[in-house]
């Protein structure tokens, strides 16, 4: 087993906990070398966000104080200084808006190349290679660097893999700071985490996802009944989003979230190739339209022809039947 | 006030899209290339922002092949008012820290105050060049906005990740990028094509740019396989009866899913 060190920059939630993706971050950490995180985060949580990704698989945990005011800087001055403590084989994070920002600063400051969107990471015996799924997973594509540490960005909720927990060995990381310009933060607003006790769309083995074609967000809640019936996640069009029926973060698709679940419902949404391009690749796709000639039935392993608001609740019925 | 839209040309996502399986490029000639949908907003936003500020050039920077070209006349036709298109054989092909490096050359070429850009194309979605060119270029960034407002020389704009809406601000000059939050980019009209054919297109080489980009010198990333997956073929499709309910919980069931 590779005993050198992977350098990870882990995400701490607005509430400060570890975000979800972290766990796949330092599952694959864990099979290419010895998985060191950096948490970025405030005293308060030092100790507590160190035990938990400790319990992730970090073998070393360092940690670098926030600063609220300076927008990206501080944490790229904190990987910057995690990477010459750490002389890693490779850099990585989830591909999420606040890594991206991150590493290609970092990358760019320290002259190392960087592989996006990744799906998976592995070694082969010319290094670290990155897995890609292109243009909504038309094209599988493998990238390296030519030379350095590569820098990459995974896509959340793709790695399955998880590390075994480890003792807690946590210091804190001496940062000198960068005299870069930065954005400041003039003000903060953190919307509640929704209640809810379904699963994260990213991620997910089930996902029903509703469009334009349940007419409200009153209509929408049909999509809620059947993601429940299956413990599923709920996923949307950017139609359904746009009209206001869910909030952005259940879009699917090129410009929303990009999934692989085992199980994709899609309910009243047509198959417009940018929304295709987010649950082309899940490996069971169930579609309900009225409309016979919809494109998504071209990549439904199962289609009806039919109105969701009669085949669905009869759906509901025979899982409800099937259970008791 | 001079600012800066990077327009990158992308395939149409309203077609298919393609790889070559032999370099691993997109292929540009198999689909329609436009102008990358996000950006285009930020387009939209320099324009409309100019026509109330009198005083302001707005250009259209890009990196792309000279086939580009028809896609640039867009934005001049849209109302940008000079174009400048970096266009090399030496750049086929080029990675993310190649394109920062370049576009960070021209910008010291053309000169700027806020640099406008999308946060992630619809293309190689990597959403990592604003960020590159921020640190290349020693530059605020306000990344992944819904909204901006440019004052003076302060620009102050709306950050919006997952659960977190920041209210961000800096001094001129910046970089910042759009997203699908800002106002859909208005039409080319007649009037706009005609006038786009007499504003200035400049089109430059790496030599021309006069800075030491060293394309094979520095760590890049490449392509080391590529293949396409099967299309997905469909499966059953059957209309709606009264049964439709029962069969699908079969289904799911018979595939451990229910
Ligand atoms: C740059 C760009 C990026 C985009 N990114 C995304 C993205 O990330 N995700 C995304 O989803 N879209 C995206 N889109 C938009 C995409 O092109 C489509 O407009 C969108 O996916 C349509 O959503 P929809 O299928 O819900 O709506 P529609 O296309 O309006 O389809 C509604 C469907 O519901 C059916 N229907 C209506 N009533 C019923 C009923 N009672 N029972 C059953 N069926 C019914 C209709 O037959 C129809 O097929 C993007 C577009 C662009 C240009
Ligand atoms: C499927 C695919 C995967 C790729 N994976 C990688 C990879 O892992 N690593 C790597 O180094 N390269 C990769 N590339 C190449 C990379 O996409 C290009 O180098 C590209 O120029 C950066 O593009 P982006 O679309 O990812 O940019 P983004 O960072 O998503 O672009 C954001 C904004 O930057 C501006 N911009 C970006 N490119 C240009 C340009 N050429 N001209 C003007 N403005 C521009 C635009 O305003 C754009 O909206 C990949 C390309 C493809 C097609």
């Amino acid at each position: 087993m590779a005993t050198d060190n992977i350098l990870i920059l882990l995400e701490v939630t607005p509430d400060g906990h570890l975000a979800k993706s972290n766990a796949g971050l330092l599952g694959i950490a864990a099979g290419l070398g010895k998985p060191v995180a950096l948490i970025v985060t405030s005293q308060d949580d030092a100790e507590r966000l160190s035990n938990a990704a400790a319990e992730l698989g970090a073998a070393q945990v360092l940690l670098a104080d926030d600063d609220s005011t300076s927008f990206v800087t501080p944490s790229v001055d904190a990987l910057e200084g995690a990477y010459l403590a750490t002389t890693p084989t490779a850099v990585i994070a989830t591909h999420s808006a606040y890594a991206r920002d991150v590493l290609a600063r970092f990358a760019v400051r320290m002259g190392l190349a960087i592989n996006v969107d990744a799906v998976d990471v592995t070694r082969d015996d010319q290094g670290i290679v990155a897995r890609h799924s292109a243009y909504g997973g038309t094209y599988n594509v493998t990238s390296a660097v030519t030379y350095g540490a590569p820098v990459i960005t995974l896509r959340a909720g793709v790695a399955d893999a998880r590390a075994v927990a480890q003792p807690v060995a946590a210091e804190k990381l001496l940062v000198t700071k960068s005299v870069r310009r930065s954005a400041v933060i003039d003000a903060r607003e953190v919307s509640d985490a929704p209640v809810t006790s379904r699963p994260d769309l990213r991620g997910a083995d089930r996902v029903i996802s509703g469009g334009r074609g349940l007419g409200s967000a009153e209509g929408f809640t049909l999509v809620e009944q059947l993601a429940d019936a299956l413990g599923a996640a709920v996923g949307a069009s950017r139609a359904a989003v746009d009209a206001g029926y869910v909030p952005q973060s259940s879009q699917v698709g090129q410009t929303g979230v990009q999934i692989s679940p085992q199980l994709y419902v899609a309910l009243g949404i047509s198959g417009a190739i940018q929304h295709k391009a987010g649950m082309q690749t899940s490996k069971i796709i169930i579609a309900i339209n009225k409309d016979e000639t919809a494109p998504i039935f071209d990549v439904a392993d199962y289609g009806v022809v039919g109105d969701v608001f009669t085949v669905v609740p009869k759906l509901l019925d025979a899982l409800a039947a099937a259970d008791s | 006030m001079k600012i800066v839209v990077l327009v990158k040309e992308v395939p149409d996502t309203w077609g298919e899209r393609y790889l070559n399986l032999e370099t691993g490029l997109a292929d540009r000639h198999a689909s329609a290339r436009v102008i990358d949908e996000i950006v285009e907003r930020g387009l939209e936003f320099a324009i409309s922002w100019a026509a109330k500020n009198p005083g302001t050039e707005v250009i259209a920077l890009s990196m792309a092949p000279v086939e580009a070209t028809t896609n640039i006349r867009k934005a001049l036709a849209m109302g940008a008012d000079r174009a400048v298109l970096v266009a090399d054989e030496v750049l086929v092909g080029a990675d993310i820290t190649l394109t920062a490096q370049v576009l960070a050359a021209a910008l010291t070429h053309t000169g700027y105050d806020l640099i406008v850009a999308g946060d992630q194309t619809t293309d190689g979605a990597g959403g990592v060049i604003p960020a590159a060119l921020a640190e290349l270029l020693d530059l605020p960034l306000l990344s992944r906005l819904a909204s901006i407002d440019v004052t003076g020389d302060e620009v102050r704009a709306t950050h919006i990740s997952e659960r977190v809406t920041l209210s961000l601000s800096a001094s001129l000059p910046a970089i910042v990028s759009v997203t699908e939050r800002f106002p859909d980019p208005r039409l080319t009209n007649f009037k706009g094509i005609v006038s786009a054919k007499n504003k200035p297109l400049e089109v430059l080489s790496v030599a021309d740019l006069g800075a030491s980009i060293d394309v094979l010198g520095s760590a890049r990333a490449i392509l080391t396989d590529i293949e396409a997956k099967p299309p997905r073929v469909a499966g059953r499709k059957e209309v709606e009866d009264a049964d439709s309910g029962k069969r699908l919980a079969d289904f799911l069931k018979q595939n451990q899913l229910a």
